[in-house]
């Protein structure tokens, strides 16, 4: 009850803030007479919105489940490569030059290859991309979490005569898991960012990225605009959903103190 | 009522010695130059029999501590447990240890920090929790039981630790100044669980603090160590039958007051040569 009061008090000004904006945003628009294609007014984008919601919610449920799934595969691959490169100090040092490579690479510049190795009709490229761009941040995250255990439970586990096994399990895994997170919030961004520019590319027209191309291609400026809220919208319910996830793999695990 | 106590040597079903270190010495080398922790360190710990180690910060006494858990390796000399290498006793889970920090996993509550050993070494559930219930117990914790680490005071924290070390009833128990954040109405209430525990599990105790009292309470032995390089410098026999130990009423004994004046010479006054009339091993 005051939990939601309190967050309901927080969440005012933000809100209160972006409804000035968008007014100051409309005023300028109306009084200053500013052409469409220079930047169309919130009402006109507000109206497409309304007009096009089936397409645009067909086109966020199709980006949206690119970048969950490039996310997974991503996230998934990044841990587990990071935990086996944690045991094996010789794939360790195999695997750190490469994905530093792999951080620096455009990665939806490859985009355009993907496509004509898996066919213009399909989505696979495009998971794919994201799920690259997902990796590289749950690695790293991951990779240094994996250190950062404590001397004296390193001891402990010692003590115990644990097997490398128990003590990945026991105090490696658990004492890495906010980095991991930390990791995640990065990469769910990146995925869906990922996404939609891989769209920009080509492949087949279903999602946020290729109708904003398309829109802003034929001159309808306040559609292409309403398709970039659609992708916001996306980025949002990534960010908040992981967010979510991170606090209650917290609560479980109790308050802590860092 | 002092000399004619000798400590009750029955047989003890590990035998008759729980660590026997011989000639330890460890090296540190670090970039800053060579740091000698420990200097050819003699100590026997009967089978049962409660050794404290005190001295200034600095001595070696947590470094001699590791070496018996088999934490660190000696730079020259031999460590022995219940008759095999410390290695052997670690893997065999002959210790439980109790660190200078508390060292709880602080994303378990209480409870599954007290169990941890036990579920690491294959105890089943139901026992497991049958155990953990009589030790939140018997540290005062009941209630905490279900809480995290970091919902509790330091204090409370070293008394899960303490908790969890003798969690396996061990035959030997290594101890890094398990009190010395605990308030001295705690600290003497947990004083007294301990030799009660030890008197139950027959443990031998290998137990490093800084506070005289506690030792000569606790000891049957007090080492006395110095620094630079790490040497013992006197052992202080502390003759203290169990039974007395275990009423209150010690504390106010003579044959204790004097034990501890003898533990409080051989650390202050202490000089290179043997002190005359103790006990120099
Ligand atoms: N890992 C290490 N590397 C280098 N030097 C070390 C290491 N561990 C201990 N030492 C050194 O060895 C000496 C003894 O340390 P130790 O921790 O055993 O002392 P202590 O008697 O337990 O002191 P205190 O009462 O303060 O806990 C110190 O001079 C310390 O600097
Ligand atoms: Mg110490």
């Amino acid at each position: 009850m005051t939990a939601a009061r309190t967050a309901a008090a927080r969440g005012l000004p933000p809100v209160l803030l972006l409804v000035a904006l968008l007014a100051a945003w409309q005023t300028v628009v109306v009084v200053g007479q500013v052409p469409a294609f220079l930047l169309p007014s919130p009402s006109a984008i507000g109206s497409e919105l309304v007009a096009l919601w089936p397409t645009i919610s067909s086109a966020i449920l199709v980006t949206g489940g690119n970048s969950l799934l490039g996310l997974l595969l991503g996230a998934l691959t990044g841990v587990a490569v990071a935990v086996v490169a944690g045991l094996l100090p010789s794939a360790d040092r195999m695997l750190q030059p490469f994905v530093a490579g792999l951080a620096v690479v455009p990665i939806v510049a490859l985009a355009p290859v993907l496509y004509t190795m898996y066919g213009a009709a399909s989505e696979v490229a495009r998971v794919i991309v994201a799920a690259i761009a997902a990796f590289v941040p749950v690695f790293v995250t991951t990779t240094r979490g994996l250190r950062q255990v404590r001397p004296v439970h390193r001891d402990l586990m010692r003590a115990y005569g644990a097997t490398p096994r128990q003590a990945t399990v026991t105090v490696t895994v658990p004492t890495a898991v906010p980095f991991v997170f930390t990791g995640l919030r990065l990469a769910s961004s990146l995925a869906v960012i990922s996404a939609i520019v891989a769209e920009y590319f080509g492949g087949p027209r279903t999602g946020i990225g290729s109708f904003i191309t398309t829109a802003a291609a034929g001159s309808n400026y306040a559609r292409a605009w309403a398709f970039v809220v659609g992708g916001i919208l996306v980025g949002l319910a990534f960010y908040g959903v992981t967010l979510a996830a991170e606090h209650l793999v917290r609560r479980r695990a109790g308050p802590r103190a860092r | 009522m002092t000399t004619q106590t000798a400590p009750q040597r029955e047989e003890h079903p590990r035998g008759a010695v729980a660590v026997e270190v011989t000639g330890a010495t460890r090296v540190f080398q670090g970039s800053a130059g060579t740091v000698t922790a420990l200097d050819g360190v003699d100590l026997t710990v009967g089978a049962g029999e409660f050794v404290s180690l005190i001295g200034p910060s600095g001595c070696g006494k947590s470094t001699l501590l590791r070496l018996i858990a088999d934490l660190d390796r000696p730079s020259a000399g031999t460590i022995e447990v219940f008759g095999r290498t410390a290695e052997q006793a670690r893997l065999a889970h002959d210790y439980g240890i109790a660190f200078q920090q508390a060292g709880l996993l602080p994303w378990r509550t209480v409870r599954a920090n007290i169990e941890l050993p036990l579920a690491m070494h294959g105890t089943g559930r139901a026992a497991r929790r049958e155990r953990a219930d009589y030790l939140v117990e018997l540290v005062g914790l009941a209630e905490f039981a279900d809480h995290y680490p970091d919902q509790l005071s330091g204090g409370m924290q070293q008394r899960v630790a303490i908790a969890r070390a003798v969690a396996e009833e061990p035959s030997l128990l290594l101890m890094d100044e398990p009190f010395g954040a605990l308030d001295e109405m705690t600290r003497e209430r947990l004083q007294g669980e301990l030799v009660r525990i030890c008197a139950e599990t027959r443990a031998a105790v290998v137990f490093v603090t800084h506070s005289i009292p506690e030792a000569v309470f606790l000891s049957d032995r007090v080492v006395v160590m110095s620094a630079r390089p790490g040497r013992i410098r006197e052992v202080v026999d502390i003759d203290l039958t169990r039974a007395a130990r275990s009423d209150e009423g010690l504390r106010e004994d003579a044959a204790y007051f004097a034990a501890v004046t003898r533990v409080r010479e051989a650390l202050h006054h202490g000089s290179p040569a043997p002190a005359q009339g103790v006990e120099l091993r």
